[in-house]
């Protein structure tokens, strides 16, 4: 129920969010809002850990001693985003545990994108260049972000997303310039990663369940449809320059637009994956679950240590 | 090419092959860590394993002149060509054997790499100064998860036990030294690490006891790694890794 201090208190909410200022974890805030930003960024941090392990599954099979440190450092570094993203939402009064549960019984969503099978090294390639190249243009666009927090993740997060993106890009390019087999390892993992990758930006902005709201509270800074065409643009060009065949025989620079055209996406592949029928989603939770359940043990035993010590602690002390 | 740089690579690539083969190991937690945390900081610990590799295997590469690269000596060579002590490729088991393992390593490589830093020869010296950072640091995040474990529950004090068991023959091979090491030990360029035994044992016992636990002095030790004779499990780790320069050699990745 609304009461009239609530009603003062939403008012001073929407100036705030007119006014371009940041909300801060102690600050009034509409529940909605507060729902909302929970379901998106718990999404977001889930995606980080999920996405572990598409890449994950290359570590111990990556070519050089380079590349391996190089990959591995990756996956770190999205374990990393992980940990901020889970901070930063659990400042929004709900628990890390709380939030693996939700995942782990499939409440919360995770980027579909992590749903594919990473078939060959050349994967490896795609998914920095293409998915981190479409997270990117998603986070930038976050920076700006209404929810302190959420902003400051994004701008810290973004910083080494651009090490991501050149590290998969090198990967293609040397592929591509290599062998005939290489180069054909190169077309076919971007062509199998292309259009997953234009799914992440969501369905079309007259499809999108939750962007109203959260472009009404700057949540969301730019709509699905416009990322994925900054993205496309942005992306053509570089598969040019690999000299790579286009993955969609549409695209096509109009002039008139100043924008490249595309193909559609097939939806119904895309609702298919999100609603958890994709090649991998049982894969990566199972996974998941696996990892956090042989763990147990270990978070009992520092749990039971903590108390031992308290216990002590207290004794020393009386 | 005289004995002594004969030995000398000999030794690079021993010591390459140890860290390859261990960070390979720790590699394989991330994404199956008990916390997330753990996924990174086991990561972390990998990556600088594999630093390791890559600068004692760039040394030897320039010893021998540029023949071959870094890349061909850790992924053109089968089982019998690696020479790495037998601790450093047994699998992984629970997260109490990995820190178990990794703690016996990191109170080993402390004082190993800390006297490697006299070593006379300067690159040598160079990566030892590097690498002994790293490892005290390791140590500091080991040491305490054997205490936990240790003292935890029934369950993670058996696991501890457990990891202690399987890991007590392993220990030994860790301090012999072959007639070709001990050469380059009198030419004042590697370590003599059966004098670091007997403190290794006090050091590790003291921690032990602390946590009422104790590391049996096993009579039976297992060696053979630095000869290429291995468990059995290195020829698995090997051929996962080595995957794509076998089944595509030649080729720039
Ligand atoms: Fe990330
Ligand atoms: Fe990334």
């Amino acid at each position: 129920m609304q009461t009239v201090n609530d009603a003062e208190e939403q008012l001073k909410f929407d100036q705030r969010i007119i006014d371009e200022q940041k909300i801060e974890p102690t600050d009034w805030m509409p529940d909605d809002y507060r729902k909302n930003l929970i379901r998106q960024m718990s999404q977001h941090a889930h995606s980080e850990v999920i996405g572990m392990q598409p890449e994950g599954n290359w570590i111990t099979r990556a070519p050089t001693l380079r590349r391996k440190a190089v990959l591995l450092s990756k996956v770190q570094d999205e374990g990393g985003h992980g940990l901020y993203l889970y901070s930063a939402t659990e400042s929004l009064g709900i628990t890390r545990s709380k939030l693996i549960e939700l995942l782990q019984t499939g409440v919360a969503k995770y980027a579909s994108i992590f749903n594919y099978p990473t078939l060959t090294w050349a994967d490896m390639g795609a998914i920095g260049w293409l998915v981190d190249g479409a997270a990117i243009v998603n986070q930038i666009s976050l920076q700006r972000t209404s929810y302190g927090p959420y902003a400051r993740a994004m701008i810290r997060i973004c910083k080494e997303e651009s090490f991501h993106q050149r590290q998969g890009y090198e990967i293609m390019t040397v592929l591509a310039k290599g062998s005939v087999e290489q180069k054909e390892m190169a077309q076919d993992a971007m062509n199998r990663n292309w259009w997953p990758s234009l799914m992440m930006f969501g369905p079309h902005d007259s499809d999108s369940a939750h962007s109203g709201k959260s472009m009404k509270w700057k949540i969301k800074r730019q709509s699905n449809d416009y990322l994925r065409q900054k993205f496309i643009d942005q992306t053509v060009p570089q598969i040019e320059a690999l000299g790579l065949e286009m993955p969609d025989p549409e695209l096509k620079w109009n002039e008139d637009r100043g924008h490249y055209d595309s193909g559609e996406i097939n939806w119904e592949e895309f609702y298919q994956v999100i609603n958890g029928s994709g090649p991998c989603n049982y894969q990566r939770l199972k996974h998941h679950k696996k990892a956090h359940k042989d763990g147990e043990w270990v978070r009992t035993a520092v749990r039971a240590y903590q108390e031992k010590q308290t216990a002590k602690n207290q004794t020393n002390v009386a | 090419m005289n004995d002594k740089q004969q030995n000398t690579i000999r030794f690079l690539i021993g010591l390459g092959d140890d860290s390859v083969v261990l960070s390979h190991r720790l590699s394989e937690w991330c994404s199956n860590a008990p916390y997330l945390e753990e996924d990174i900081a086991l990561s972390n610990i990998a990556l600088d394993y594999i630093g390791r590799a890559r600068m004692f295997y760039q040394y030897a590469v320039e010893l021998e002149g540029n023949k071959r690269t870094e890349d061909d000596i850790a992924y053109l060579r089968n089982e019998r060509q690696y020479t790495n002590l037998l601790i450093h490729e047994l699998p992984i088991n629970d997260f109490a054997f990995t820190m178990v393992r990794q703690y016996f390593l990191d109170v080993f490589y402390c004082e190993y790499l800390k006297l490697l830093c006299d070593s006379s020869d300067e690159q040598i010296s160079a990566i030892a100064n590097k690498a002994v950072k790293e490892s005290r640091y390791h140590l500091k995040r080991s040491q305490p998860w054997i205490t936990q474990l240790a003292e935890g529950t029934s369950e993670s004090k058996e696991r501890i036990q457990l990891a202690l068991d399987e890991l007590e023959n392993f220990v030994g091979e860790m301090f012999l030294m072959e007639d070709w090491e001990l050469m380059l030990v009198d030419s004042g360029i590697a370590v003599d690490r059966k004098n670091l035994e007997a403190n290794w044992n006090s050091e590790v016992q003291a921690f032990l006891n602390k946590s009422e636990m104790c590391f049996p002095d096993s009579q039976l030790q297992i060696r053979g790694g630095r000869n290429g004779i291995h468990t059995e499990h290195l020829g698995h780790m090997l051929s996962e890794m080595q995957y794509i320069q076998r089944s595509m050699p030649g080729l720039e990745w």
